[in-house]
């Protein structure tokens, strides 16, 4: 369970998409002070256009407890058209369109609900496109 | 640094433990190790647990086992890296002894699943919490996507990575404490309920209880309290990044490749001197990867060795004699112990049935989340 602060901090990213390309090429999603490949701390703030292609994926059938309700559904491993990777839920696909190489574009959308009385989660999903 | 001996082990069966609660599950098998090692007092503990807070609601081990295996005073605390949390414990007991700081160390790994219900949120806390779990992903999942990618690449089929826990099962036959010591065939796997596809239930490691102890002490006092004891000859562990999607090949897991170099450059051996392995076969598609990255197949071809026989008996080298994290159970923190345990039986001709003709030199390998974390150990028969 988030509290609200905890939930809001990452709004930028799960909301706006706002990355950070560094300068060995590393584009991240997730804040950070240091490129991981070059250890080089300058960096420009991106956003992400929203499109991408998937390089892996699965369908879930045995999920936690907060996505129970949802299953089965697909998550994948996106890699964006800036170099940015990231994990998303598929939405709005049949199963059978989902490949590895399918091209994808990445949608707001409810994620889940934290029960009766918490946050409902936001973020992004990947529809892929036909 | 000073040589390092194991001198005892102990653990219990792993399995579904109801009547134990996490202390007495570490306490039966520190106390087991004790005996076996032949001592009383002990003067440092290190016990691996990777989520005793959510799984038993309990932290600050240290304290708690110290108090419950009679050693209040010693120097304890928990080791934490996920899955790899036991075989991270070993090597700061290794590390504590090589430096001269202790010379009668007892490390310890133990894990109490089976008293919460959503443990498949538990395990995806050693994911990444914000950017992957978030987005619903289990570990399974992740597992499965690592498998997607391999046979995809490779072409690994469904059924040749099936031969993989079929192999692990038929291995813990033989194994008086492990959790499912019963064969499965290939219509058992290919028939088992879908988890994360490609990934079915009999592709996974299960939910377990357990503990998982040995005793260390400086190579040069081993005699003085048994002459079974083995030497820690290597020892190598690297980190890898916490989420999946930021390993730049999906069908690597590049930490283990640092820890395996490591800890064959410590021991100066190669893969080819290596007797036996114990990996870390959480899933199906892990132990084919892990055996890839520690040298043993190339990489591509390690899925098709193994269906072809080559990582049991007879075969190229034995992999997971115990019956692996499959068919042995996979009490996270314990399992890293566990497998040390397995390395010390086989080094020193106690393990029964299983036991790999002249062992000699064999290997752990254990890991924490989808390859964020990684230690491996090469132990030596004296």
């Amino acid at each position: 369970m988030a509290n609200s602060q905890r939930y809001t901090r990452e709004i930028p990213h799960r909301y706006r998409l706002e990355a950070q390309k560094f300068p060995s090429g590393f584009v991240s999603l997730p804040r950070r002070l240091v490129d991981p490949i070059s250890g080089k701390k300058e960096f420009e703030k991106i956003k992400l256009a929203g499109f991408g292609t998937i390089l892996t994926y699965t369908i879930i059938h045995v999920a936690s407890d907060h996505f129970k309700f949802q299953t089965p559904f697909a998550v994948a491993i996106i890699e964006t058209d800036e170099g940015a990777r990231l994990t998303a839920m598929i939405t709005d696909t049949k199963f059978e369109d989902i490949k590895i190489g399918a091209k994808v574009e990445l949608v707001f959308r409810k994620i889940m609900e934290e029960g009766a009385s918490g946050i409902i989660n936001y973020g992004y999903k990947a529809k892929v496109i036909v | 640094m000073r040589d390092v001996a194991i001198i005892g082990v102990g653990m219990t069966k792993f399995g579904e433990l109801w009547e134990q609660n996490i202390r007495d599950m570490f306490a039966e098998a520190a106390l087991k190790a004790m005996e076996n090692a032949n001592v009383e007092k002990i003067d440092a503990l290190y016990v691996g647990a990777m989520s005793s807070g959510l799984y038993a609601f309990q932290e600050h081990l240290g304290s708690l086992m110290a108090d419950y295996i009679g050693q209040v005073g010693v120097p304890a605390v928990r080791i934490e890296s996920a899955c790899s949390s036991g075989g991270q414990a070993v090597r700061m007991g290794f590390l504590d002894v090589a430096s001269g700081m202790h010379d009668i160390v007892l490390v310890g790994g133990v894990e109490k699943m089976w008293d919460v219900e959503d443990g498949t949120f538990v395990l995806a806390t050693a994911s990444d919490q914000e950017y992957e779990a978030y987005n619903g992903v289990t570990f399974p999942g992740l597992y499965a996507m690592i498998a997607r990618a391999y046979m995809e690449k490779y072409g690994l089929t469904r059924e040749e990575l099936a031969q993989v826990p079929i192999k692990n099962h038929k291995h813990a036959v033989n194994n008086p404490n492990a959790q499912y010591p019963f064969e499965i065939d290939l219509k058992t796997v290919l028939n088992s309920s879908m988890v994360a596809d490609p990934l079915r239930l009999m592709d996974c490691s299960p939910i377990t209880d357990g503990a998982a102890c040995i005793i260390l002490c400086p190579l040069d006092r081993a005699k003085e309290f048994t002459d079974k004891y083995v030497k820690i000859r290597g020892v190598g562990a690297a980190s890898g990044p916490i989420a999946l999607h930021d390993h730049k090949d999906l069908t690597r897991l590049e930490a283990v490749f640092l820890a395996g170099q490591r800890a064959y450059n410590m021991a100066g051996v190669t893969p080819n001197d290596i007797n036996f392995v114990e990996v870390h076969d959480c899933f199906s598609i892990a132990e084919i990867v892990v055996a890839e990255e520690l040298g043993f197949f190339e990489y591509g071809k390690g899925g098709k060795a193994i269906a072809e026989g080559q990582g049991t008996y007879g075969g190229k080298i034995v992999i997971n004699p115990s019956g692996g994290l499959k068919a042995k159970g996979h009490p996270v923190g314990a399992t890293g112990v566990a497998q040390i345990i397995e390395a010390y039986y086989q080094l020193t001709n106690q393990a029964g049935k299983r036991q790999v003709q002249n062992a000699r030199i064999g290997m752990t390998q254990n890991m924490g989340g989808s390859g964020g974390s990684c230690v491996v150990h090469i132990l030596e028969g004296m």
